[in-house]
């Protein structure tokens, strides 16, 4: 065993400080490989999260401290009310159909021969890759009120044109399909990655103890995506709730702010009124719930990973 | 050891002397000696009109021995106001910025006042119309000077050729382009009237088409319409008075007027009604002279029929809605002499005439003087004398959305879209009178919270 503090050719030890232990301590190596990204998560998620939280705090002229007041106030607001009604249809409704729609996509990806497979994976992909306001306003195009490309099609077909954008039930229809349209691929990778993780073992096993195709995918498949699918419907919940390109780009809110989400609806108090702190209180009103809402997923998450 | 302390006490020395040179040299001036100066303004939608306005600025920096910047910021998806409210809350940025409307207002505690600048504009050039002391001119303290580009206003454009053919109507004679107006005819242009022209119209397929919805082109005509029926949401001290007999008659006219425009108008963008007018599918829009000028270039034919004239009369006057533009310099600028004087500067008559012609007459001065001594708008065509009436002419009262709602509240109440989702509510959505305006008042509740 060769003694790493001594060098050769000198009897005398080199003497090694404290400092040079700390930093060959693995954990301090773990550290300083993460600072970086803990720096990042601390400037752009962290600060401004409890910045928002003290604006919320804050009077209209940000000059007195006002507790939950801003909070109090936002339940008195009729407007508001809508747009939480609005916001939790939209992301619940938008959620149900991606998640559905990854489900089915990856299996039928999943299916493809391996050889065709990733120019699939690929061009599914495309929606979910696109900066969603460049492709949003390819669909405002599409939806345009006056010169919309779908009525002509439909009136060319002898059909009536459809109010994309104009009429409250079709302009929250639009808003969800295009949030389906970019989110469904994200569903798809994630679910197409849990197929592939699938050992084989269990469907041939399914397959000797006689099950269907229905069976295997009730019994085997959805209890072993069953965490994918927490996490992934977790992440996209936030995300859903917390969308705003979509509805700036497409509606700006309107007809009558029926389709504010909770961003849009705080962009236009907050920025556009100049109301910072009321801004901030409506961006932050679904945090505790979203918080809840994490906490039991990631626990019954956390409980499976055990059991298996 | 001893010589290296001989070479500090050498540098310490050198250095000492130095500073005795800088201190006691005489003082010379540079191409920049006066400081740098950075603007941000409006990107303006004419093109070339950047390229007058940058040019003039530059001038008047070389001539100054200013370092100047000038940055344009386009107010598509409002990023002029996102840069104002960033700016202002970083206190850092630009040293004078473009506040155009009800950001004077938005921004009155971090906008240096410029008192001395506009009180000098005023005796070297005459007042400032009216809607500018009203936006810019807050407890006493103007916020913001004329701005060299943007100012506008709303009239009326309409189709010549649609309004003889199908409504009997010669807009020419009624607001010609110059010489004296016919008072009766000009009278006899009420809301009533137009009504009645945009039911012909709509009948063969021609309708009148302005948004109705919380965009700046959708806020202006519906705040000018219910200024002429003396429908306010909310008076001059503040007080809440949409419950009132004004606003159900301005909704009952509206309620009429809406079966005669296209059902999109509830999805519009301040660009939906210039592709309406400019396609040849409408008669009238609410609008500056982009119609007009986009029309010359795509569709001549059409522009060739197009003519601005003044709004129509309502009970309680002929109203017009305008968006005064102005210049402001923020508080925690490094320059704010250097940027007093740009603004001075930009008033003169001379560069006024450039920069209106830089922007083929979109922009209306806010020194009343200077649009009423220029041509421009008289010589403008085909057809001849299409922007005459561009500027008012007439007894036409500049306003918009809001007014006369203290700047503070009306601002919110324009970006809030009050007054077209009050609309909206009532044609749109079926709800009723009452029940209208109580959503209005909760909001309006809202935005007077302290």
């Amino acid at each position: 065993m060769v003694d790493s503090s001594k060098t050769l050719g000198s009897s005398q030890p080199i003497r090694r400080g404290s400092l040079y232990i700390f930093l060959r301590q693995r954990s301090t190596i773990a550290f300083m490989m993460v600072l970086p990204l803990l720096l990042i998560i601390g400037c752009l998620v962290a600060y401004p999260f409890f910045y928002s939280i003290y604006l919320s705090t804050l009077n209209k002229a940000e000059t007195a401290f006002v507790g939950i007041s801003n909070f109090l106030f936002l339940f008195k607001r009729e407007t508001f009310w809508m747009v939480v009604q609005q916001s939790v249809t939209f992301a619940l409704i938008a959620v149900v159909f991606k998640a559905l729609i990854g489900f089915i996509a990856a299996h039928a990806v999943n299916n493809i021969p391996s050889k065709g497979q990733r120019k699939w994976r690929g061009m599914m992909l495309v929606p979910w890759v696109i900066p969603p306001a460049l492709s949003t306003l390819g669909w405002w195009w599409l939806f345009e009120p006056t010169y919309s490309s779908f009525n002509w099609i439909l009136e060319a077909l002898g059909l009536s044109a459809i109010p994309w954008l104009s009429d409250t039930f079709w302009a929250r229809f639009s808003i969800i399909l295009v949030n389906v349209w970019v989110g469904a691929p994200f569903f798809l990778i994630m679910y197409l990655a849990a197929l592939k993780s699938i050992p084989e073992d269990l469907y041939e096993a399914a397959s000797i103890d006689g099950a269907s195709a229905w069976q295997k995918l009730i019994h085997v498949t959805i209890p072993m995506m069953r965490n994918i699918i927490s996490i992934t419907v977790l992440f996209s919940i936030i995300v859903t709730f917390a969308n705003f390109d979509i509805v700036r780009v497409l509606t700006q809110g309107g007809p009558r702010n029926s389709t504010h989400l909770f961003a849009s609806y705080s962009f236009r108090v907050g920025i556009e009124s100049g109301d910072i702190p009321l801004g901030a209180a409506v961006s932050l009103f679904m945090f505790p719930v979203l918080a809840v809402l994490a906490f039991i997923i990631l626990r019954n998450v956390r409980q499976r990973t055990v059991n298996i | 050891m001893q010589q290296r302390n001989g070479s500090r006490r050498k540098f310490l020395q050198g250095m000492g002397a130095l500073g005795v040179v800088v201190a006691t040299a005489p003082y010379v001036k540079t191409s920049h000696s006066a400081g740098k100066l950075a603007i941000g303004t409006w990107d303006h939608w004419v093109p070339g009109a950047n390229d007058v306005l940058r040019e003039v600025c530059e001038e008047w920096a070389g001539s100054n021995g200013v370092d100047l910047t000038i940055d344009f910021i386009t107010s598509i998806g409002n990023k002029l106001l996102l840069t104002a409210q960033a700016e202002s809350r970083a206190e850092t940025g630009h040293d004078v910025y473009c506040v155009p409307q009800w950001m004077p207002s938005m921004f009155r505690h971090r906008l240096e006042p410029v008192d001395d600048v506009v009180n000098d504009i005023i005796s070297a050039h005459g007042a400032l119309s009216p809607a500018a002391e009203f936006f810019a001119h807050l407890d006493g303290v103007w916020r913001g000077a004329p701005a060299p580009a943007g100012s506008l206003s709303y009239p009326s454009v309409s189709r010549l050729d649609l309004y003889r053919e199908h409504a009997g109507i010669d807009l020419t004679s009624i607001f010609p382009a110059g010489g004296a107006r016919n008072h009766e005819l000009v009278d006899a242009w009420s809301y009533d009237s137009f009504l009645t022209a945009a039911h012909k119209l709509h009948a063969v397929g021609k309708p009148f088409g302005a948004p109705i919805a919380p965009t700046p082109d959708g806020n202006q005509w519906l705040g000018s319409l219910f200024a002429a029926y003396g429908a306010e949401v909310m008076d001059a001290s503040g007080d809440i008075t949409v419950d009132s007999d004004e606003i159900r008659e301005v909704l009952e006219y509206l309620s009429r007027l809406t079966q005669y425009m296209p059902d999109s108008v509830y999805a519009w963008d301040d660009a939906s009604n210039n592709r309406f007018m400019i396609s040849g599918s409408g008669s009238t829009a609410f609008n500056p002279p982009s119609i007009w000028a986009v029309s010359s270039r795509d569709m001549p034919a059409v522009a060739e029929q197009l003519w601005h004239h003044d709004s129509p009369r309502g009970p309680k006057g002929r109203y017009r809605a305008s968006a005064p533009f102005f210049w402001g310099i923020w508080d925690f600028s490094s320059n704010i002499s250097a940027g007093k004087d740009l603004l001075r500067y930009l008033a003169r008559k001379d560069v006024v005439d450039r920069l209106v012609a830089g922007s083929k007459g979109f922009d209306i001065p806010l020194i009343t003087s200077h649009y009423q001594s220029n041509d421009l708008w008289k010589n403008a065509g085909p057809p001849s004398g299409v922007l005459y009436n561009y500027p008012i002419r007439g007894d036409e009262v500049p306003t918009t959305a809001g007014v006369p709602a203290p700047p503070e509240y009306g601002a919110q109440i324009f970006a809030q879209g009050i007054l077209p989702n009050l609309v909206a509510r009532v044609t749109q959505g079926g709800d009723t009178f009452d029940d209208a305006i109580g959503w209005a008042e909760n909001e309006m509740e809202g935005i007077m919270r302290g």
